[in-house]
C-alpha cells in the first residue's frame, strides 16, 4: 500500500511516511544540511508516535510511548515508595492508626496519617501510577515492536556512503592490491568472530546477536504479565489471608475455607549445645524448631446448609517455620505459639441471694461462643470480647492486639429473673458487675483450661504461578538484552577505498576491538581512538 | 576450622591491600624516569591482578571452610553478609578487569571491597546456630544472588566515581554557586567514603583499648535494659541513663522515632562516622592542599572517558539482571515460602524495589542522547549509595522483618 505521503529515496525505494533512513540504502531522507545523523536505534524506521500527533488518540499514544514519560513515572513511584518507608505502614503497627501515629511520631506522624501515607501502597493514586506504568509498557512496546521488526527483518548489504559515514564507528582504508583476496579474508575474519556474513558484489555485511534486540520487549511483556497477575488477586477467591489459633488436640475450622485442621502436637525444640558444631556459639537457649503436627480434613457436608460437619482426612504434615503445609491451593504457615496458656476460663454461675450454683460454663479465649446455655432457663450471652484489653485515653475499652494477652468479656445473663439480661465484665480472675442495682448473679472461677496453642496463618495465593511465570519472562528478556549485543559491520569497496562502518546497540568498546582485529587480519592498524571518531 | 577460615579472610584482606598498592603503582608510576609508560602500567596491572586473584581464592577458602564448620551458608548474619558482599565486589571487579584491562579500575574498585571486609569485621563474628526463621535455603539463594548483583553495582559505582574525577573541571575560576559545582559534590562523595573508613577506624581503635559505656534504657512499657556502647557516647539512648561513671558525654539524646535494636547506640555510631570522616577528609586536604579529586585527576588523564563511561554502564547492565533475580524474584519466592505472601511492603522489600526502580530509570536515561557521561556517572554513584543505604540504614532507622542481622 502506498500513499502520497510516502517518501521516495534517490535509490528508487519507496519508504512509508515517517521514515528517517531509507530502508533499502540507508540514505538519510529528511536530513537538512548540518543536521545530525538520525538516531540508529530503529535504523530510522517510521514510528507511529513520531509521525502523528493530531487527534486525542495520537496524543495519548504519544504520551505513553515516550521513554521520558516512563522515566518520570518510574521516578514518581520511586519517590512515593520512599515516603511509604518513613514510618511503618498501618499493617505493621498495632492499635488504631489515628491514635498510634500522632502518639508515636508526633506532629509528623499526624500529618502522615492525615495524608493517608499509612496505607500508601494500596492507595488509589499509587495503584494508578502502577497502572500508568503498565499502560506505558503496553503502548511503548506496540509503538516500537513493528518498526524494530522492519529494521531487523531486512539487512541490505550495500549502504549509502552518508549512512556509512553517519555511523559511530567508521573508517576508510585505501587499497592498491587485488580486491577479491582482501574481501575473502575479511569475510573469513567476520565469520570466525561469529558474524553471519552476506556478500553482494563488492560489499559485505556481518551481523550477530540480532535476537538480543528483542530482550527489552520480552522483559516488558514479562512486567505486564506480573502486573496483570498482581491485579488478579483482586478477583474473589484468588487471595486469602486469615489466621487460626488451634489448641493441642483440638480440631478447628480453617477460617475462610471448608477445611478443618487438627493440632495433634505442638513442639518447641532447642539447640543442644552438644549437637552444635565446634566453634558455633550457643549462648543461652537458642530455638531450633517450632512445629505443629497437623491433620487437615475436608468438610464433605459443606454444601448442605446447617448439616453437621462430615470430616474426611485429606492431608497430614509437619508445619514448621519456612515449611508450610500445602494442600491444593491452601497454605498453612507456622506463625505463632503460646505455651502453657490459659485457653479457656471455667466459671460457675452463682445466684447470689440463694448462694446456689446455677451451673458451670466455659469462656473460650480463642473462639468464644456467642451464647452458652448454663441451665434449662439460663443462658450467658457474650456481648463483647476484647482479646488484649485496655482503656483508651477517652475511657473507651479497646483491644491492643488480636492475641488473648489480657482477655475481657462483656456478658449478659438471661434468665426468667433477668429477662432483659444482666451485664457484667469478666476479666482474667476478676469480675465487675454493672453499677445499677444489686446484682442477681455472680461468678466463681474454677481451674482454667491450659494448653499449648499454635498459631497458623492461612493463605491462598492463586496468582503465584502467574507471577513466577511473568518473572521468568522478565529474566529471559533481561538476560537476552544484557548479555548479548546486536552488532553489525558493513564493508564496502568503492574504487581504491575500503569503507568500514559498524553499529551496536551497546558496548561500543567491544565492537571497536572487533573491528580493530578484523582490520588487523588484512594488515591494517587502527587504534581504538581512531575508531571512536565516527559520525555521532 | 573456624579459626583457619578467619585467618584466610585476614589474608585476603592483606592481599587486597597489597594489590591495591600495585594498582596505584600501575596508575601513578607511569611517568617515573627511565620507564616505558605502557609497559610499566601493564606490568604493575598484571601484578595487581594476580594478587587480587590470590586474595579472592583465599576469601573463597574462608567461605567454604566457614560453611563446612558452621553447617550452613555463611550469609546468615551481618558479618557474614558484608564479607560475602566484598567477595562479590572483587568477583565483579575481576570480570570487568578481564574485559577492559584497565589498572585504574583496580585502584578504585579494590578499596570498595576492602572497606566492606573492614566494615564486616565490626560486627560479631561468631557462627550462630540458625533460628527457625532463617532455616530456608531460599533465603540464602536470595541473599547471595542479591549480594552478587550489588557487587557488580559497586564496580559501576567505582567506575562512575573514576569518570567524574577524570572529567570534572578542577579549575578554580567557576562562576556557578557552590552547590551547583561538580567539584563540591565530588568532594562530598569522597568524604562519604571516608566516613565509612572513619567508622571502621574508630570501632577498631576503641575496641582495641576495650572502651565501654553502659546505659540503662527504659522502654515504652516501663521495662529497663542495659545497652553497652563501645564508642564514647555523644548521643544517649532515648530514655537512657548512664550507669558507668567515668567517660564522656552524652551531649544529646537519640530521637525517639529511631527504631530497631538499640537505636541509640547506632545513632551514636553514625555520629562518630560522620565526625571522623569529616576530620579525615580535612586532614588529607591539609596534607595535599588541593581538592582530593584534583589530586587524582592527572593520574587518569590518559584514559578515554568514553571507556570509563562504558565500564560503569556495563557493570550496571551486568548487575541488573542478577539483582532483579536475587533481590526481587528470589526474595518473592522466599517470602512466599516463609510468610505465604510474595510481597508485603516491608521496608526492606520496598527499598529493594526502590533500588531496582532507580537502576531501571538509569537504564532508560541511557537510551536518550545527552545522558551518557557525567549525568549517568552520578546516577551510578547514587545508585550504589542507595544500595548501601538499604543494607545499613534501613536496619538502623526502620525495623522490618528482614533485620535478621540485628544491626
Ligand atoms: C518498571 C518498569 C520498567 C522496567 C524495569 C524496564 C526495564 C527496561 C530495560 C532493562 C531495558 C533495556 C535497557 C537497555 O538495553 O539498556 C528497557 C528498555 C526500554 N524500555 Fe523499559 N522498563 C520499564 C518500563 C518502561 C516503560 C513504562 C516504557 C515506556 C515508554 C519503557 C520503554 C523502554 C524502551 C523504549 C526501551 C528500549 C527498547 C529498545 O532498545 O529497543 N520501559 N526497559
Amino acid at each position: 500500500m502506498t500513499t502520497v505521503d510516502d517518501i521516495k529515496c534517490e535509490c528508487g525505494h519507496t519508504n512509508p511516511v515517517g521514515t528517517l533512513l531509507c530502508e533499502a540504502c540507508g540514505n538519510p531522507l529528511q536530513k537538512e544540511d548540518g543536521e545530525e545523523f538520525p538516531d540508529m536505534r530503529y535504523d530510522g524506521v517510521s514510528r507511529r508516535s513520531q509521525t502523528f500527533s493530531r487527534t486525542i488518540v495520537d496524543k495519548i499514544w504519544n504520551f505513553f510511548s515516550s521513554v521520558r514519560v516512563a522515566i518520570i513515572l518510574i521516578i514518581i513511584v520511586l519517590l512515593a515508595s520512599i515516603i511509604g518507608t518513613i514510618f511503618p505502614q498501618e499493617m505493621y503497627i498495632s492499635g488504631p492508626a489515628e491514635q498510634v501515629y500522632p502518639e508515636k511520631y508526633g506532629i509528623a506522624g499526624e500529618i502522615y496519617y492525615k495524608l493517608g501515607f499509612h496505607n500508601l501502597y494500596t492507595s488509589w493514586w499509587y495503584i494508578t501510577l502502577l497502572l500508568m506504568i503498565g499502560t506505558s509498557l503496553v503502548i511503548c512496546s506496540l509503538d516500537r515492536v513493528v518498526p524494530l521488526y522492519r529494521a531487523l527483518k531486512k539487512l541490505p548489504v550495500k549502504r549509502h556512503l552518508s549512512f556509512m559515514k553517519g555511523q559511530k564507528v567508521y573508517t576508510s582504508v585505501s587499497l592498491s592490491q587485488d580486491k577479491e583476496p582482501v574481501l575473502d579474508q575479511l569475510q573469513r575474519s567476520l565469520s570466525k568472530k561469529g558474524f553471519r556474513v552476506v556478500r553482494e558484489g563488492y560489499s559485505l555485511v556481518g551481523e550477530k546477536g540480532r535476537f538480543s534486540r528483542w530482550g527489552p520487549y520480552i522483559n516488558h511483556i514479562g512486567l505486564i504479565l506480573v502486573i496483570v497477575a498482581v491485579l488478579m488477586r483482586l478477583i474473589p477467591g484468588f487471595y486469602l489471608d486469615e489466621f487460626v489459633w488451634v489448641k493441642e488436640g483440638e480440631t478447628r475450622k480453617v477460617t475462610g475455607t471448608e477445611y478443618y485442621v487438627k493440632n495433634v502436637e505442638f513442639k518447641e525444640e532447642y539447640y543442644d549445645p552438644e549437637d552444635v558444631p565446634e566453634g558455633v556459639d550457643v549462648e543461652g537457649r537458642v530455638v531450633k524448631n517450632y512445629q505443629t503436627d497437623a491433620i487437615l480434613y475436608e468438610n464433605r457436608a459443606a454444601d448442605t446448609p446447617g448439616a453437621p460437619p462430615d470430616l474426611v482426612e485429606v492431608h497430614r504434615d509437619q508445619i514448621r517455620v519456612n515449611h508450610p503445609l500445602k494442600y491444593k491451593d491452601l497454605l498453612l504457615y507456622q506463625s505463632g505459639r503460646r505455651l502453657n496458656e490459659v485457653t479457656a476460663l471455667n466459671i460457675d454461675l452463682i445466684h447470689l441471694e440463694r448462694e446456689e450454683v446455677i451451673g458451670p460454663f466455659t469462656l473460650d479465649l480463642y473462639h468464644p461462643e456467642s451464647e452458652i446455655k448454663v441451665s434449662e432457663d439460663t443462658t450467658v450471652r457474650v456481648l463483647e470480647y476484647f482479646t488484649d484489653f485496655e482503656w483508651t485515653e477517652d475511657n473507651e475499652p479497646r483491644s491492643k492486639s488480636p492475641d488473648p494477652n489480657n482477655p475481657a468479656f462483656v456478658v449478659s445473663v438471661i434468665s426468667p429473673e433477668t429477662p432483659a439480661g444482666e451485664r457484667s465484665w469478666i476479666f482474667l480472675g476478676s469480675t465487675l458487675s454493672s453499677p445499677d442495682g444489686e446484682p442477681v448473679y455472680g461468678f466463681a472461677f474454677t481451674k482454667p483450661e491450659i494448653a499449648d496453642v499454635t498459631g497458623l496463618m492461612v493463605r491462598k495465593e492463586k496468582s503465584l504461578p502467574f507471577i513466577y511465570f511473568g518473572s521468568g519472562v522478565v529474566m529471559l528478556g533481561l538476560v537476552m538484552g544484557f548479555y548479548w549485543q546486536h552488532r553489525r559491520i558493513w564493508i564496502n569497496f568503492e574504487g581504491e577505498e575500503i569503507q568500514i562502518a559498524a553499529h551496536t546497540n551497546k558496548n561500543w568498546y567491544g565492537l571497536r576491538r572487533e573491528v580493530q582485529q578484523i582490520l588487523q587480519s588484512i594488515d591494517v592498524e587502527r587504534s581504538i581512538e581512531q575508531l571512536s571518531k565516527g559520525g555521532k | 576450622m573456624i579459626a583457619i577460615s578467619s585467618n584466610l579472610l585476614m589474608l585476603a584482606f592483606v592481599l587486597y591491600l597489597v594489590s591495591f598498592i600495585a594498582f596505584v603503582m600501575a596508575v601513578t608510576g607511569k611517568k617515573w624516569s627511565n620507564r616505558d609508560p605502557k609497559e610499566h602500567s601493564e606490568r604493575w596491572g598484571r601484578i595487581g591482578f594476580y594478587l587480587t586473584a590470590a586474595g579472592f581464592l583465599s576469601q573463597l577458602g574462608f567461605l567454604v571452610l566457614r560453611w563446612i564448620a558452621g553447617g550452613h551458608s555463611p550469609t546468615s548474619n551481618m558479618f557474614e553478609f558484608m564479607a560475602f558482599l566484598s567477595f562479590a565486589i572483587i568477583l565483579a571487579f575481576i570480570i570487568l578487569f578481564l574485559i577492559y584491562r584497565l589498572p585504574a579500575l583496580g585502584m578504585f574498585s579494590l578499596p570498595v571491597g576492602i572497606i566492606m571486609i573492614a566494615y564486616a569485621s565490626v560486627f560479631p563474628k561468631d557462627v550462630q546456630p540458625l533460628i527457625p526463621a532463617l532455616q530456608s535455603y531460599w533465603l540464602y539463594i536470595h541473599v547471595t544472588t542479591a549480594a552478587l548483583g550489588e557487587g557488580v553495582f559497586a564496580v559501576g559505582f567505582a567506575a562512575g566515581l573514576m569518570y567524574l574525577i577524570r572529567v570534572t573541571d578542577q579549575s578554580q575560576k567557576q562562576r556557578k554557586p557552590w552547590w551547583k559545582r561538580g567539584t563540591t559534590w565530588l568532594e562530598f562523595s569522597i568524604s562519604v567514603v571516608l566516613m565509612l573508613v572513619g567508622f571502621i577506624l574508630m570501632v577498631t581503635i576503641f575496641s582495641a583499648i576495650g572502651y565501654e559505656v553502659v546505659y540503662e534504657v527504659t522502654n515504652e512499657t516501663g521495662m529497663t535494659s542495659e545497652v553497652t556502647y563501645t564508642l564514647p557516647s555523644i548521643a544517649a539512648p532515648y530514655n537512657g541513663e548512664r550507669i558507668t561513671d567515668e567517660g564522656f558525654g552524652p551531649f544529646i539524646t537519640t530521637p525517639g522515632w529511631m527504631k530497631g535494636v538499640d537505636p541509640g547506640r547506632k545513632f551514636n555510631t553514625m555520629l562518630w562516622s560522620v565526625i571522623s570522616g569529616v576530620i579525615l577528609y580535612w586532614l588529607l586536604r591539609l596534607v595535599v592542599r588541593k581538592r582530593l579529586a584534583a589530586v587524582a585527576q592527572p593520574w587518569l588523564r590518559d584514559i578515554d572517558p568514553a571507556v570509563i563511561d562504558e565500564i560503569s554502564y556495563r557493570s550496571i547492565a551486568i548487575g541488573f539482571p542478577i539483582f532483579t533475580l536475587g533481590a526481587l524474584i528470589f526474595a518473592m519466592i522466599w517470602a512466599a515460602e516463609a510468610w505465604g505472601r510474595f510481597w508485603g511492603w516491608d521496608p526492606k522489600e520496598v527499598w529493594a524495589l526502590i533500588t531496582w526502580l532507580f537502576y531501571s530509570a538509569y537504564l532508560h536515561f541511557r537510551l536518550s542522547r545527552g545522558w551518557h557521561g557525567s549525568k549517568s556517572a552520578w546516577m551510578a554513584v547514587i545508585g550504589f549509595v542507595v544500595v548501601v543505604f538499604t543494607l545499613v540504614f534501613v536496619n538502623l532507622v526502620i525495623a522490618g522483618l528482614h533485620s535478621y542481622a540485628g544491626v
